[in-house]
């Protein structure tokens, strides 16, 4: 079953040199940006609404609806792109950004247009040193070549792009932190409402979406909305690129028709995952980035479509950031479960006490159930706090935080007890009653 | 007027600062670029960008006391970031860092961290040096890349990732 390549299939045909202007020029880039100057700024938000494009980059929103929350007639508005990946697994946008940027600028062009946004950043991850020099010099290309800048192409329209680095924050990934670290300050999420929609970067009007996004809308504007949407299903359209990582021999950057691929074909499909090393089975795998609840190697988890409304309502977890990780039988749950409670603690920024406190304390009592110290009791302790950061477990779509990064933490606590309720038992002996041990004889 | 900065970034701060609408944004990019050039943020930098963008510098060190990348205090020329998050966790990565570790832990050249996912698990385990990747890594590659590194036979970024400018006067 091949690759719906759409997002990819510059890169993937041009593998020495997509990223580079003459490379993207000679295959079309930037038509779409042409053809669209001489249209209104509506139309495009028209195309958008009917391709049903929602976003890539873990909530899955309507962005066309996102775009229309901008209030009228309240200037200036600023574009600002989401390249700041952090969701463990997941590398998608570190592709897109150093092996297409070019696509992207025009996604921005074509967007900003739409929302008539004349300064725009794009937030990319500290570590993504290549990607953002590749970056910077696609936008200096593009600015050559009349593509960025003032008057585009002789349509009157203008827009400059600066490209921002990160330093080391998973928290910025998350809309507004990223605003706020945009703002010279620390990562720390705001309080909503406001939404960015209408007090966002400097307290202006500002969209924030994400790389695949925008990556996705010069296909759209010149495919056509209503072409896209033949693509996928109901509700989930178009394709996606689900980065798949673990035990799998083929790992990597898949991109796929939403709904119409099932996590089976992904991992052992032979044009994709290829299936698991030695054909050990799958134990469990996560479905969408480390904040998502995991699903099993159960038939009726694998046989999932890719679809983010169907394993939501069916098993209650997210295609979230498109990342799916593989662990086979010989993975120890607890240690996976550990881990992800170690980086949540320490990526946690400190604003809302119970993912600041409740993350540590999940980070601790995983670590000694994973190295075989844990306590009866610990499970349901660790359901306790997970209760306190997501009320009702139902990690993570309920919260008593700012932000979703604590009840991402719970997912995995949440996915412990599911499947694995007798594996972490066993990790957790009773203990010695004093008396039994001889200590009062 | 404080002089952390070189005469030719100070020059490349004006530029950055005019880039955006309020100078405040620019502190993490005046960061980096401190860091490109002294090889660790230091107190007179954050000092400095403070009086450059017009704030305090309790804000500078605030902001950046919250960002892993930026290290306040001399780290040596290389940045090793071993990654052990839950797909690197599954194929080496921790033994990868654990070697590392032991290999380079008095080597003041040389900073071996322990990191966040790098977005490169397709390459698991993988590690940056100086944040350019390094994927598929074994204890002996990794080894073998960053003593590389040392011997100058590959070309290293500073250790806030940018490359190195010829005139950084």
């Amino acid at each position: 079953m091949p690759e719906t390549r759409i997002l990819t299939r510059r890169l993937r045909e041009h593998p020495d040199d997509s990223w580079t202007i003459d490379a993207a020029l000679a295959d079309g880039a930037y038509q779409a940006l042409r053809a669209t100057l001489a249209k209104e700024p509506a139309d495009v938000a028209e195309q958008i609404s009917t391709a049903m494009l929602r976003g890539r980059g873990g909530a899955g929103f309507p962005t066309a609806t996102k775009w229309s929350f901008l209030p009228e007639g309240s200037y200036p508005r600023y574009l600002v792109v989401n390249a700041d990946e952090g969701e463990p697994s997941t590398f998608k946008d570190h592709m897109l950004l150093e092996l297409d940027p070019h696509q992207l600028l025009e996604g921005i062009a074509i967007s900003s247009f739409a929302i008539e946004c004349h300064l725009a950043f794009v937030y990319v991850r500290g570590e993504f040193a290549l990607g953002a020099e590749r970056l910077e010099q696609a936008i200096a290309d593009a600015r050559d070549r009349g593509f960025l800048g003032d008057d585009i192409a002789g349509s009157g329209f203008s827009l400059d792009i600066v490209v921002h680095r990160g330093a080391g924050a998973y928290i910025c990934g998350e809309e507004t932190g990223l605003l706020e670290s945009l703002e010279g300050k620390r990562g720390m999420p705001r309080i909503r409402p406001p939404f960015p929609a209408v007090e966002g970067l400097y307290a202006k009007p500002t969209v924030v979406n994400n790389v695949e996004t925008l990556s996705a809308v010069p296909t759209i504007m010149s495919m056509g909305g209503a072409r896209y949407a033949e693509m996928g299903v109901e509700r989930s359209k178009g394709t996606r690129i689900f980065s798949l990582s673990g035990h799998v021999k083929r790992p990597g950057n898949y991109e796929v028709e939403l709904g119409k691929t099932t996590f089976r074909d992904l991992i052992f499909d032979a044009d994709l995952g290829g299936g698991v090393p030695e054909d050990r089975a799958v134990k469990f795998f996560i479905p969408g980035g480390a904040s998502s609840q995991w699903l099993t190697g159960a038939d009726e988890h694998l046989d999932a479509p890719l679809d983010m409304d169907y394993v939501q309502q069916t098993f209650g977890v997210m295609l979230g950031s498109g990342a799916v990780m593989v662990y086979d039988e010989t993975v120890d749950p607890t240690l996976v479960a550990w881990r992800l409670a170690k980086f949540f603690a320490h990526e946690s920024c400190g604003k809302c006490t119970p993912c600041r406190e409740g993350t540590g304390w999940m980070e601790k009592v995983l670590y000694r159930i994973s190295h075989r110290a844990g306590r009866p009791e610990d499970l349901d302790m660790l359901l306790d706090v997970g209760d306190n950061i997501s009320p009702g477990l139902n990690a993570p779509f309920s919260q008593t935080t700012i932000c979703p990064l604590g009840p991402s933490a719970v997912s995995a606590v949440v996915s412990l007890d599911k499947f694995f309720r007798d594996e972490v038992l066993a990790k957790c002996p009773p203990r010695i009653p004093v008396f039994a041990a001889g200590a009062g004889s | 007027m404080l002089m952390a900065f070189s005469d030719g970034n100070r020059r490349r701060a004006a530029v950055i600062i005019e880039r955006y609408p309020r100078a405040e944004s620019a502190i993490l990019p005046l960061a980096h670029l401190a860091q490109d050039q002294d090889g660790y943020l230091s107190r007179e930098a954050m000092a400095e960008i403070a009086e450059l963008v017009g704030v305090t510098s309790a804000i500078v060190y605030g902001t950046c006391s919250f960002y892993t990348m930026f290290k306040r205090e001399p780290v040596g020329r290389f940045v090793v970031s071993v990654c052990t998050n839950v797909t690197c966790l599954v194929l080496g990565g921790p033994e990868l860092h654990e070697h590392l570790r032991e290999r380079y832990g008095t080597d003041d050249d040389v900073l071996i961290e322990e990191v966040e996912c790098l977005a490169a698990c397709d390459g698991a385990p993988c590690m940056q040096v100086n944040y350019d990747f390094h994927l598929l890594q074994t204890p002996e590659s990794a080894e073998r890349v960053v003593d590389a590194y040392k011997r100058g036979e590959l070309d290293a970024r500073t250790v806030s990732g940018a490359r190195v400018r010829e005139d950084a006067s």
